[in-house]
């Protein structure tokens, strides 16, 4: 849709005299914007393209079985659907060469419940940071002395690497660590169910939000502050303000923030994998769908490859779901916003 | 512009061909080559912390100029070695003559016929190792890789509570009352839900008189009254208190540090242990403690191999070298510089009588025990499906939420599901 909108500010730009050679130039540039954005294609289809494709081939293709006369591996051979069906309906192939429910122990018996994990870890973290991220970003905002000073400090942990995050965290909730002696507690935060989910929300609350703040605080800037005039002229009480004014004005910087943030939760590795190890509960209450693909691929590739093409189908289609109703639109927002349309 | 197009058309060509070329892969280098030949070859290893290997390096390529080792030094996380090697057999890489793989990795390096069998002319004399050691590097019945270092798990135990160790389980379990009488926690070991807990299940398990799986390495032996003796003893001691409930967070150095902080009269771990918890200078312990092999079932309980297999990939061009540096990893003067420079557990067993090694590395006597007395992991090319499922299903077991018999149950049928595919 946009693409004409692009092309027309380079076409217009050389006036030609002629009309007639006019079309001319115009289908010359054409080619010449084909030839400068080719490098580019070739480029995307080689790192992003050339990757998924195999991955999609190689999960339809069988793990290495043994060769029981010779102890040795052998190809598995095409699997169909199988590698599939083993992580959405829980089949194990057994030793007699037919399929079973995977016992627990398996990876395919986890797949459920890492996806429960995962969007539970969504919905919670991104509603916390949202919510906490506007607050942050409605002080930061404001014109006071030492604005540059909490902006800064509001900052820091998101300027952390999450890999040191997650140790930071993973020593304040060992069991000997500050959490429980300032909360005067014994919670194995690492280890029970729920504590341990709550430990991986906080890490990544306290990680995330300010990622939040930053981008509401972007929108929040666009907004003059002449709406706010005639709104208190107009006898808006704050909340009204708040409700009518500032919320419809910062919703488009507001959804592409959520919306990044809920793309980054569901493929949440890095902050479980070394706080919990995956673990808590009965041993899997943090396994995230991106640790179930990580802890697989050092079992067999091909079965890794379904998983992480069905991770991938789930996250795609919730990003869409959000930008095709929720109206989340990355690409648009910033023309419209330049040119008022809201 | 029909010569733009064109150059257009040459590029993208010349890309698809670099890609061709990528996934082609060199091939042409069959397994069988190298075989006699001798040359420059390449060590590979993961991260050299104690300065253990470029010494020996150096002394080697002064005694073999024409023969010269390159040391390529991995990162010091397990995973990434084995990754890195995983990723250099499959591209067939010629540049990997000699590697040290950790003892779980050679069943599944083997079964995907990146190592040399040591048969034949490749024979290796194994008669002055400790036994179990050449376990750990067979494979099916054939010899795949040279033991180089060991490790075995001690009971380190507090001499200021008990004058003597325990010797058998039922003793220690016994003696717990006396260590929560001097309001210590009693014993721990790694049950943390990682590699350290399929260690310290299966240690459980053998010192019962069970196993994990059968001589295959893949046909699951669970299901007898011993293995359920083995994992009963761990999920009881939890649930008495006997083992502190915190200690299911425990890896390897929560437990030396509540140990050394003098919060456990027992504990199991490795050989590592031992001088740190002397000369710490947070060790409140240093002259409280000693060791003891594992208490068993009468006799020494059985522990479970750590330590690393010095290889020979088949891609090598220059076998006979490799072959020669192999040998050398396990003579008696680098397998005592192991010991003397990186506190590294040797393989030679005449090793663990010298007095004079002795006198510096007091642990070395008791460790023999434990090594001879060891019991491998289990030997098999699935072993990362073989010890999740260990460590899901023991793990809900010491936490209470899944019996004994359903979690030995839930592990047999796991460990089949492993050995045949997906």
């Amino acid at each position: 849709m946009s693409a004409p909108e692009i092309v027309e500010p380079a076409a217009r730009a050389p006036k030609p005299p002629v009309r007639a050679s006019a079309k001319k130039v115009k289908r010359g540039e054409r080619r010449v914007a084909l030839y400068l954005i080719a490098p580019t294609i070739v480029l995307l289809a080689i790192v992003i393209g050339y990757p998924v494709v195999s991955a999609i081939i190689m999960s339809f293709q069988k793990d290495a079985g043994l060769d029981s006369a010779t102890g040795m591996f052998v190809q598995g051979g095409f699997a169909g659907f199988s590698n599939y069906a083993h992580w959405l309906f829980q089949q194990c192939a057994t030793t007699g060469g037919g399929t079973a429910a995977c016992p627990p122990g398996n990876l395919g018996s986890q797949f459920w419940n890492a996806t429960f994990v995962t969007f539970f870890f969504t919905v919670v973290t991104v509603v916390l940071e949202t919510v906490l991220g506007m607050w942050m970003a409605f002080i930061m905002n404001r014109t006071f002395k030492g604005r540059g000073l909490v902006r800064a400090a509001i900052l820091v942990p998101w300027a952390i690497p999450t890999a040191v995050t997650a140790k930071l965290w993973f020593f304040i909730f060992s069991v000997s660590g500050i959490a429980n002696a300032m909360l005067n507690t014994q919670i194995l935060w690492t280890s029970d169910e729920w504590a341990s989910r709550f430990a991986i929300i906080i890490a990544d609350t306290w990680k995330t939000t300010p990622f939040m703040a930053l981008l509401i605080l972007a929108g929040l800037q666009l907004i003059p502050e002449e709406v706010y005039e005639a709104a208190k002229v107009d006898g808006a009480t704050t909340f009204q303000r708040f409700w009518r004014v500032t919320l419809p004005l910062v919703k488009p910087a507001l959804m592409v923030a959520v919306l990044f943030r809920i793309l980054d939760a569901l493929r949440i590795y890095d902050l479980p994998a070394i706080l919990t190890g995956g673990g808590g509960g009965t041993g899997n209450a943090t396994t995230t769908l991106s640790i179930l693909v990580v802890d697989q691929i050092r079992q067999g590739f091909n079965s890794a490859s379904a998983l992480s093409t069905i991770t991938f189908l789930i996250i795609f289609i919730v990003a869409f779901i959000f930008v095709r109703f929720l109206g989340a639109n990355v690409v648009r927002t910033q023309e419209s916003q330049q040119k008022g349309k809201l | 512009m029909k010569a733009a197009r064109l150059s257009v058309i040459a590029g993208i060509a010349v890309v698809g061909l670099a890609l061709a070329g990528c996934s082609g892969g060199s091939g042409g280098s069959s397994g069988s080559s190298g075989d006699d030949s001798r040359g420059p070859i390449t060590y590979v290893q993961g991260k050299d912390n104690s300065n253990v290997v470029r010494p020996l390096i150096d002394k080697w390529n002064k005694a073999h100029p024409k023969e010269k080792v390159t040391f390529k030094e991995q990162s010091d996380n397990a995973d990434q070695q084995h990754d890195d090697l995983v990723q250099h057999f499959q591209a067939k890489d010629s540049g990997y003559d000699v590697v040290d793989v950790d003892v779980i990795w050679t069943a599944e390096f083997a079964a995907k016929g990146w190592l040399q069998p040591l048969t034949g002319k490749y024979k290796m004399d194994n008669s002055k190792l400790l036994k179990p050691t050449v376990a750990t590097a067979t494979y099916n019945g054939t010899q795949y890789a040279a033991p180089q270092t060991s490790d075995g798990g001690l009971l380190y135990y507090r001499t200021d509570l008990f004058p003597t160790p325990p010797k058998t389980w039922d003793e220690m379990m016994s003696d717990c009352a006396t260590a929560k009488a001097a309001g210590v926690g009693c014993y721990a070991g790694q049950f943390a839900k990682y590699e350290g807990l399929t260690v310290n299940v299966s240690e459980a398990i053998n010192t019962a008189g069970g196993s994990v799986v059968g001589k295959d390495g893949k046909t699951p032996t669970l299901g007898t009254p011993e293995a359920k003796k083995g994992l009963s003893r761990l999920v009881d001691a939890f649930k008495d208190g006997n083992i502190p409930a915190e200690a299911i967070t425990y890896q390897e150095e929560q437990g030396r540090q509540a140990f050394e902080a003098g919060k456990l009269a027992f504990l199991n771990n490795w050989a590592y242990v031992y001088n740190l918890a002397k000369t710490d200078g947070s060790s409140v312990v240093k002259d409280k403690f000693a060791i003891a092999p594992l208490p068993g079932d009468g006799g020494p309980g059985a522990s479970t191999l750590g330590g690393h297999n010095a290889a020979i990939s088949t891609y090598s061009k220059h076998k006979a070298t490799a072959f020669d540096f192999v040998k050398f990893l396990q003579s008696a003067e680098t397998q005592k510089f192991f010991v003397t420079q990186g506190s590294l557990s040797p393989v030679l067993a005449s090793l663990y009588d010298d007095a004079a090694l002795n006198a510096k590395f007091g642990y070395l006597k008791t460790l023999k025990t434990s090594i001879e007395n060891a019991v491998p992991r289990p030997v098999s090319p699935f072993y990362p499906a073989v010890t999740k499922a260990i460590q899901d299903n023991s793990y809900a077991a010491l936490k209470g939420s899944m019996s004994v018999d359903d979690a030995l149950k839930n592990m047999s049928d796991a460990i089949k599901t492993a050995g045949s595919g997906s």
